[in-house]
């Protein structure tokens, strides 16, 4: 049956009265000493990382700079553009976890920077991150679900250069900047922080009109090139990425094993995403910070579907599903769990099958 | 007047860590911070009632398990959202190895 996603219509009601609107998810039992060194922190890993990913920013802007107008610089800006609108896409989710950094006015920094490059207001996008994570993939609670059932092929295809996202974005920006909520945000956002996101949101649109203007007085597409278009040339990254962590798999199901999946991935893909690959972990223990997460992977494995073993084999299992749900918007994956697991827990526990 | 009850041993809580206190139909947690202070608070999370039993404890506050809202042990403020509300604290003291809270 074809879902309806809007967090104000009739699905919203429908999952409250299934008792899917609760915290009582399936956890794999863990003991407590383990967890607690799992979700340690730490500064150093985090600005090594964020280090080498502001200097690899600036070395790969300086070089596409000096190299424009050839078309030697395309290759520079492409590597930048995923920094910009991929990158930060994942130090947005960890900061705004606070699990990154140890120390909280760092988390708070990238936090704002990474808001900014990916078009997402700061309070707005941390309410709807709680909302992911209390009600993941529960249709009408769950605002951030990339991929709907049934799948429109082309809606998704176009946000691989962030034509969904960014329209969507700045037109957020304008609403909020003429100092008005959104009736989705309403629903998740708490009243005090809107003053915050109105200020936010002049701030940032007088940042975009400062761009624009320098591009015009310099008669020069390097302002825009560095700042505001990588979030579409850049992202295709994390849109890759991103459609992996739920796409194909069960919704309105109260077991991250069910709904999100862990990917093997490169070192490389595995940097700019900050290990989000290892997503069921995350969801099932957000408190876990993105270094420790390959150890939580294989303290949880015996507990967990097997992973995908990379990306290509992630899509091998993932595009046949979405290509059926076109039709059939009920089909979707159930991957066997190894033997001696608990079972999946797909509703209310009293009702756990 | 509050009454001083019995939570637990003061071993039962390790350094920097939290365990779960249940008193009739009541749920509170008992935090120990890295200087041997306990602390009793509500164990639900004033944002979406998520218990706190399973919060990392970082020297004198506790970060909620589900979205990383952070609170004051010994006042109960709330020092990041989402949660806005601060959570309540009950007096709480050591005697004889007892941890006591005053309910
Ligand atoms: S339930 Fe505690 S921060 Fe959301």
């Amino acid at each position: 049956m074809p879902r309806d996603y809007d967090l104000t219509g009739g699905y919203a009601r429908r999952a409250l009265d299934a008792g899917l609107v609760t915290e009582d998810w399936y956890k794999t039992p863990i003991d407590r000493k383990q967890m607690k060194a799992l979700m340690k922190r730490a500064d150093q890993p985090a600005i090594r990382d964020t280090l080498i990913l502001f200097g690899l920013m600036a070395v790969f802007a300086g070089a596409a700079i000096a190299l424009m107008p050839s078309w030697w610089s395309v290759p520079f800006w492409l590597a930048y553009g995923v920094l910009y609108g991929s990158a930060m896409d994942s130090r947005w989710h960890e900061c705004g976890h606070g699990t990154a950094f140890k120390t909280r006015w760092m988390n708070q920094l990238v936090y704002q920077v990474a808001c900014f490059c990916m078009m997402r207001d700061p309070w707005c996008w941390k309410y709807s991150h709680a909302r992911h994570h209390s009600d993941t993939i529960i249709v009408g609670r769950d605002p951030e679900i990339a991929i709907m059932r049934p799948v429109v092929t082309l809606k998704l295809a176009a946000n691989l250069m962030g034509l969904v996202d960014v329209p969507d974005g700045l037109r957020r920006m304008v609403v909020h900047a003429s100092g008005r909520m959104l009736p989705d945000e309403e629903t998740y956002v708490e009243a005090v922080f809107y003053p915050k996101t109105y200020r936010t949101a002049r701030i940032w649109l007088a940042i975009y009109a400062l761009t624009g203007l320098a591009a015009l007085l310099f008669q020069s597409w390097i302002p825009l090139l560095l700042i505001g278009l990588p979030r579409m040339y850049g992202c295709w990254h994390m849109v890759m990425t991103g459609w992996l962590q739920h796409g194909g798999l069960d919704d309105n199901a109260l077991d991250h094993r069910l709904n999100s999946r862990t990917v093997y991935m490169n070192p490389v893909s595995r940097f700019i995403y900050w290990n989000m690959n290892y997503h069921v972990e995350h969801h099932m223990f957000p408190l876990v910070p993105y270094y420790r997460l390959p150890e939580l992977h294989a303290v949880c494995a015996h507990d967990f579907p097997a992973p995908s073993r990379s990306i290509p084999q992630a899509y091998a299992e993932m595009l046949p599903v979405l290509w059926r749900q076109r039709r059939d918007p009920d089909f979707h994956l159930r991957r066997p769990l190894p033997d001696g697991a608990h079972p999946y827990q797909k509703g209310p526990r009293a009702s756990a099958a | 007047m509050a009454e001083w009850i019995d939570a637990c041993a003061a071993d039962d809580v390790e350094e920097e860590d939290v365990i779960r206190f249940d008193h009739g139909d009541r749920t509170f947690v008992i935090v120990r911070d890295h200087q041997d202070n306990y602390y009793c608070t509500d164990g639900l999370c004033t944002h979406e009632d998520v218990h706190l039993e399973n919060g990392l404890v970082v020297e004198a506050t506790i970060e909620c398990p589900k979205h990383s809202s952070i609170f004051d042990c010994a006042t109960g403020e709330v020092e990041t959202p989402p949660a806005c509300e601060n959570l309540r604290t009950y007096p709480t003291k050591v005697e004889n190895g007892r941890v006591l809270v005053a309910l």
